[in-house]
């Protein structure tokens, strides 16, 4: 049922009130002269087809969507309330809706432009498009709550008639009478009351009144004058009395009168005729009749028509001639509209409606809407604004106004703010990144002076707006957020309108909408304060809508998590309990459930008001109310375990008993609130209690229901993780019929089954053992159905590698390497699962495995040798997980003659195929050792250098961990002719993008150096600093401070010092950034250095160049860091005094290095000699010098406090004194 | 500019955790307040030192120890009058 629905009835209904003199006020008339405004923004777009108020109930009208609230929380599927008979054959609601709204229907459009996919709305599912049907008129505001709630009344009175009269067509139809007798009934009596009233229409109203109701197609055109008559009349003069209203007010609100709600009496009688189509073209029959629209739109100026484009003769209506034309002569009627008939095209939700989308109508649909096509009608510069990123169409209906020409001295103050704000706004929103910030900071400082009302005025409706993209919604939002900081408590008369626009953003799929709604929605509350948030939103509490209701419940969460939740608990307490209708307390429970998804553990001290809030509901005459009952429940101990048990105490029994009144969803809901309750409890409690609950679960385990299912299995694995459930109980209550309804082929087809159903059975499996669980699901290993044995072997993998093997008998033992070899043969497609599986199941048994060996080799090496590579791949990875056990079992001989068979693959040209059988050789060359290698080391690696060139990254992963692996262990077996050859090779890898590679290149450097001595190594890294690459020329300092580390540095040194004469700064830079990694490895070992590199150090500190400055800071922060307590203060104290004028530096990374250098010297020299240097500028009258010098406090205070106070510059000169320091014994 | 409020932020940060740190605006009464209270808290967490002071001084440590502490209120006096 559509918002714009209820808005219809209740227009008419508060009118009919008014006209009794019921109620004083009503907003009819304001209402009205919207509407009016309205027509004049849009005369050229054909409100009938694109949209306009009530653009809705064309198509919700046939087919009603149910007054039934429908939960999501179990699962969307959306049941069709309609009055068919067959609705579940046909379309849910959703999927009507959304063809309906347009925006879903080109969603599912491949062709689609990228400028629509980034709109939010074409992403939304038809429950979040819910939120353009909410209402954003002003009318709220001018309210009072009375009022507000008052309205929430009508609006539920007329859901409820309406749903009646459902119900009653239903029911006739049911009885396969004719419907119409039986309402005509009704209405002919409901109008004799008001005979004298109903004269002055005629009696085709009543004709063209039947016209939508589609079920009565048959009785259109022949209807008896009287009873259409006074159908029609009964609404058009809107009877005096409220009884009355009641009944007409189900007619008109059963979606086929179209003449009910009109205001205001017809100015135009022309052209009423009947038409058979069924859209309503026929309201606009009166603009017909003034041919071409005359009201010129003020703010959007018109758009100069592009060839084929032009709208406007298209959509314009047809004029009669046109309609004689087209229909035959005879069977049809000409009427004259009712009196009090008036075209109905009256947009009163915008305050601004949108621009028609320019090519939405006929095939010049697909005429692409790029900035080139629409450069003629778009300006790219508004005056006063600037250049912008882009300009849409829609933006126009907006900020139309800052495009024409007015001369501002005319305008009101008012009307300036009004441009300023607008100005700034789509700054903000379309402008480029620069003009967004200044922007965002003027709407930020000025937020006060502009108000609340300019300022939510025009940023509300551009969130509302469908075409809205993600950068833009942030943007806006972001805007909301600065704003409301600054409004603070007069935001209040707008808090109602930003909850409507932000509440939706909390439904959103994408995770930082939704945080950002929250922060908005919790500053607001911080704002407003919790007495304005309540009355704002009590009324959306029990409103008739379940989205409304839904995206409240969130949001008074927001606001409890705000404001703290023991301040609206009182008030929770009461909605929950409400007695006036059961939708109040199904909000209430939805806050207290969305409390702890929102705040986690932090729900812990509030838990006993909190489930106290919501005991009673438990037994709720409501089944919903019950349901999310349980789940909200369920939520609350899901966030406080495992403490909490005692504020659940008295829930227990309601929710224990109430489990076994349940049926369908209402009981998924409480045994998921009883899974999480169980694993709160101590021992002796959750044993009892998990005994009362597995009746039911037993019962539950045959459930058809999917998701039934998924909670039964989800409770009991919850039920066996806790301490007071015996392994002896599971055994004889539970695993027999577990395993009877679980374990069947068909689970292991769904994937949510598959995976629930092995998580299952593992956490039974960590309860009862694993002998138990593996013997019972071992003869599916040989089943035929491939993702059975999938299955199967995972869970077998899982738990095994949970618990090991030593429960496995030796019977056992035999059908499991049996059944897993099967399967792993018999695998269709190569899986990780089995793999996996194989591998532990290998693993776990260890040497009891010696017997199988033989085989599984054999089988390895028969697949090594397949053809597919993804077996081949498989077999290779497979001999690096057992390769160890092989060992375990002594069986050498099947290693070596695995190593040769692989040996002779390693031409394979697969690169992943060669990545896993470099892999496995590595694996076997780590178990065997280097001597013992089959194909000798001296073969081997001569083959590996050239694969060193592979760029394929598995690949160079695998050789490189094994060329380090044998530059380790046993290098002598080559010639250093064949190393110096990989290190060349090796150089490249020093630009692999990933880090585990340069890693691993770089440790291998080190090898090479130890096993054939530094100089070469040295020598080859040293030209490669020339290399322009920055990444290699990083990479390779750092392998010459590792190959100064592994071969002493005192070989590196010199020669590293030599190459800084080299007058390049590439070169300068890497060796600096050299000794840096240098001294940073051999830390202590520095200090016999120290004086040799200082005179380098000198000459880097006072370069020119600040990068070399940088890196010089960076060295001596290494030295310094070595050699503290090593007696070269001397040096360090020079250093110092060259690297702290270096203090002023501006750029960010030179400051810090010279910070951290400087920091690193006070431990070598010690925090008073430093601090001397402190002293001087803490108090300096240039701030641009306290700065850096307090920087250098702060961290000498942070570091090394207590040092400092000996040396704090007290004394009578400074006024203060420490006389307690100058004692002297 | 946001590398200035986020100087800015970790300052603050860092003034909740050490009360002693300062920052361009730290006056010299603050900053000198906050070194007097600093020494002698740092003489009262040494016993050695407390204690050479106590015999220099001719008195119980506790009653030296008790003098650091009155002495960390207001150490240098209230603090001056801001012109502004």
């Amino acid at each position: 049922m559509s918002d714009a629905d209820f808005e219809r009835v209740r227009r008419s209904q508060a009118e009919r009130n008014a006209a009794s003199g019921k109620f004083g006020k009503t907003d009819s008339s304001k209402q009205q002269s919207g509407n009016n405004k309205g027509i004049s923004l849009t005369d050229n777009m054909d409100t009938d087809l694109y949209g306009g108020p009530e653009r809705g109930d064309r198509y919700v009208a046939s087919i009603p969507a149910g007054e039934e609230d429908e939960d999501d929380d179990m699962d969307g599927s959306g049941t069709n309330g309609s009055g068919r008979l067959i609705g579940q054959y046909t379309a849910t609601d959703a999927q009507v809706n959304e063809w309906a709204q347009g925006d879903a229907a080109e969603g599912l459009d491949m062709m689609e432009s990228k400028e629509t996919q980034a709109q939010i709305a074409s992403r939304e599912s038809g429950y979040q498009k819910k939120r353009f049907q909410r209402d954003l008129s002003p009318s709220r505001d001018g309210k009072s709550y009375k009022e507000v709630m008052h309205e929430r009344e009508l609006e539920r009175e007329e859901a409820r008639v309406q749903k009646m009269i459902e119900e009653q067509r239903k029911e006739t139809i049911a009885d396969g009478k004719d419907s119409d007798e039986e309402m005509d009934g009704v209405q002919h009596e409901a109008t004799l009351k008001l005979k004298d009233t109903a004269e002055g229409a005629d009696g085709g109203n009543g004709d063209v009144e039947e016209k939508p109701r589609e079920r009565k197609r048959k009785r259109r055109w022949d209807t008896s004058g009287e009873d259409a008559q006074t159908n029609g009349d009964a609404k058009v003069e809107t009877n005096g009395t409220k009884t009355d209203g009641d009944q007409t007010d189900g007619v008109s609100a059963s979606k086929r009168s179209r003449w009910d709600h009109i205001d205001a009496p017809a100015t135009n009688g022309s052209a009423a005729a009947p038409a058979p189509s069924k859209t309503r073209k026929w309201d606009l029959a009166p603009a017909a009749g003034t041919a071409a629209p005359t009201q010129t739109n003020g703010a959007a100026p018109k758009a100069i028509p592009t060839f084929g484009t032009d709208l406007n003769a298209r959509n314009a209506p047809l004029s009669d001639e046109e309609l004689d034309a087209m229909f035959p002569k005879e069977g049809y009627k000409i009427l004259t509209p009712p009196p009090g008939y008036e075209p109905t095209f009256a947009p009163a939700k915008r305050v601004v409606p949108a621009a028609p989308p320019a090519g939405s109508g006929g095939f010049m649909d697909q005429t692409p809407a790029d900035a080139k096509a629409m450069g003629a009608q778009l300006p790219s510069e508004i005056p006063g604004v600037g250049d912008l990123q882009f300009f849409k169409k829609e933006d126009m209906a907006y900020f139309g106004k800052l495009v024409e020409n007015v001369d501002e001295n005319e305008l009101t103050v008012e009307e300036l703010k009004e441009r300023k704000i607008m100005r700034l706004l789509l700054k903000v929103k379309n402008g480029t990144p620069p003009m967004r910030k200044t922007a965002l900071r003027q709407l930020t400082d000025n937020a006060r002076s502009f108000g609340a009302g300019p300022l939510f005025n025009q940023i509300l409706p551009l969130l509302m707006e469908k075409t809205l993209e993600d950068q833009e919604r942030h943007l806006l939002v972001k805007v909301i957020d600065r704003v409301l900081y600054k409004l603070d408590e007069l935001v209040r008369p707008y808090v109602h309108k930003i909850l409507v626009v932000i509440e939706p953003l909390l439904i959103d799929q994408d995770y930082y909408a939704r945080v950002e709604g929250r922060e908005i929605i919790s500053n607001l509350s911080k704002a407003a304060g919790l007495a304005h948030m309540i009355s704002t939103m009590r009324p959306d509490i029990d409103h008739v809508d379940e989205y409304v209701r839904n995206t409240t419940a969130r949001a008074f969460a927001v606001v409890a998590s705000a404001l703290g939740i023991p301040t609206l608990l009182p008030f929770l307490k009461a909605v929950c309990r409400s007695k006036k209708s059961w939708q109040a307390r199904h909000t209430g429970v939805k806050i207290v459930q969305q409390i702890p998804i929102l705040m986690g553990c932090a729900v812990l001290p509030h838990l006993k008001g909190l489930v106290d809030c919501i005991g009673d509901n438990l037994n709720d005459e409501q089944t919903k109310v019950r349901t999310v009952t349980s789940l909200a429940l369920a939520a609350l101990a899901e966030a406080s375990a495992p403490f909490g048990i005692e504020s659940f105490d008295d829930i227990l029994n309601p929710l224990w008993t109430g489990a076994r009144k349940q049926r369908g969803k209402g009981l998924a809901g409480f045994l998921k609130a009883v899974g999480y309750i169980i694993p709160l409890m101590d021992e002796e409690y959750s044993n009892y209690y998990t005994g009362q609950i597995m009746e039911i679960l037993l019962r539950e385990f045959q459930s058809p229901d999917e998701e039934m299912k998924k909670v039964v299995l989800k409770v009991i694995s919850q039920c066996a993780g806790t301490s007071g459930v015996t392994p002896g109980y599971l055994k004889e209550t539970v695993l027999n019929d577990f395993f009877k309804s679980f374990w069947v082929r068909r689970m292991a087809l769904d994937k949510r089954n598959y995976k629930q159903v092995v998580e299952t059975t593992v956490d039974l499996g960590n309860k009862v053992g694993v002998g138990e669980i593996v013997d019972r699901v071992v003869v599916n290993l040989k089943d035929e159905s491939e993702a059975y044995r999938k299955m199967t072997v995972e869970t077998i993998e899982k738990v095994i590698s949970a618990m090991g093997a030593a429960d496995i008998n030796e019977r056992l033992e035999e059908r499991l390497i049996d059944g897993i070899l099967h399967s792993f043969q018999e695998q269709s497609v190569e899986d990780i699962t089995l793999l996996n599986g194989f591998g532990t199941v290998v693993n776990a048994l260890g040497t009891r495995c010696k017997p199988y060996m033989p085989q599984i080799v054999s089988t390895v090496l028969f697949r090594l040798n397949h053809r597919s590579p993804t077996v081949r791949q498989q077999a290779a990875d497979l001999v690096t997980r057992i390769a160890i056990v092989i060992k375990q079992c002594g069986d050498d001989h099947l290693l070596s003659k695995l190593s040769s068979v692989l040996y002779e693959y390693l031409g394979e040209e697969y690169p992943e195929v060669l990545g896993s059988i470099l892999g496995a050789m590595r694996s076997i060359v780590t178990v065997v050792g280097i001597h013992q290698m089959q194909p000798s080391i001296k073969d081997l690696l001569p083959r590996l250098t050239p694969i060193l060139r592979n760029r394929h990254e598995k690949v160079q992963e695998n050789t490189i961990d094994l060329v380090g692996r044998i530059a380790d262990r046993g290098p002598e077996s080559v010639n250093a002719r064949e190393w110096m050859r990989i290190c060349f090779e090796l150089l490249d890898m020093l630009k692999a993008h990933k880090k585990g590679i340069r890693r691993a290149a770089n440790n291998t450097f080190g090898f090479i150096a130890k096993a054939i001595g530094p100089q070469d190594v040295l020598a080859t890294l040293l030209n490669n600093l020339r290399v322009q690459e920055r990444q290699s020329r990083v990479c390779t300092a750092v392998a010459i401070g590792i190959v100064a580390e592994t071969c002493a540095p005192f070989t590196v040194l010199p020669a590293l010092m030599n190459e800084y004469r080299v007058p390049e700064l590439n070169v300068q830079n890497g060796v600096l950034k050299a000794l840096s990694f240098l001294f940073e490895y051999i830390g202590e070992m520095g200090k016999d250095y120290v004086y040799a590199v200082t005179p380098l150090l000198e000459d880097a500190l006072i370069d020119r160049d600040q990068v070399h400055r940088q890196t010089a800071a960076a060295v001596v922060k290494h030295v310094a860091l070595g050699v503290v307590g090593l007696g070269c203060e001397d040096a360090m104290l020079h250093l110092l005094n060259l690297l702290y004028p270096n203090l002023f530096e501006t750029s960010p990374h030179v400051i810090d290095r010279v910070i951290e250098a400087i920091d690193a010297v006070r431990l070598a020299v010690g925090t008073g000699t430093v601090m001397n240097y402190v002293w001087a500028g803490l108090f300096h009258p240039a701030r641009k010098v306290r700065v850096p010098y307090w920087r250098l406090y702060n961290d000498a205070y942070v570091q090394s406090a207590d040092s400092m106070v000996p040396y704090y510059p007290v004394g009578e000169e400074s006024g203060v004194t420490r006389r307690e320091i100058s004692v002297m014994i | 500019m946001a590398d200035k409020l986020r100087t800015q932020q970790q300052l603050e940060a860092l003034q909740n955790k050490y009360v002693g740190t300062g920052h361009a605006d730290t006056t010299k009464h603050e900053w000198t307040t906050n070194i007097m209270r600093d020494s002698y808290a740092s003489y009262q967490g040494h016993p050695p030192l407390l204690h050479y002071m106590s015999i220099g001084m001719g008195q119980c440590i506790e009653r030296t120890r008790k003098q650091c502490m009155d002495k960390m209120v207001l150490p240098c006096g209230p603090a001056p009058a801001t012109e502004e």
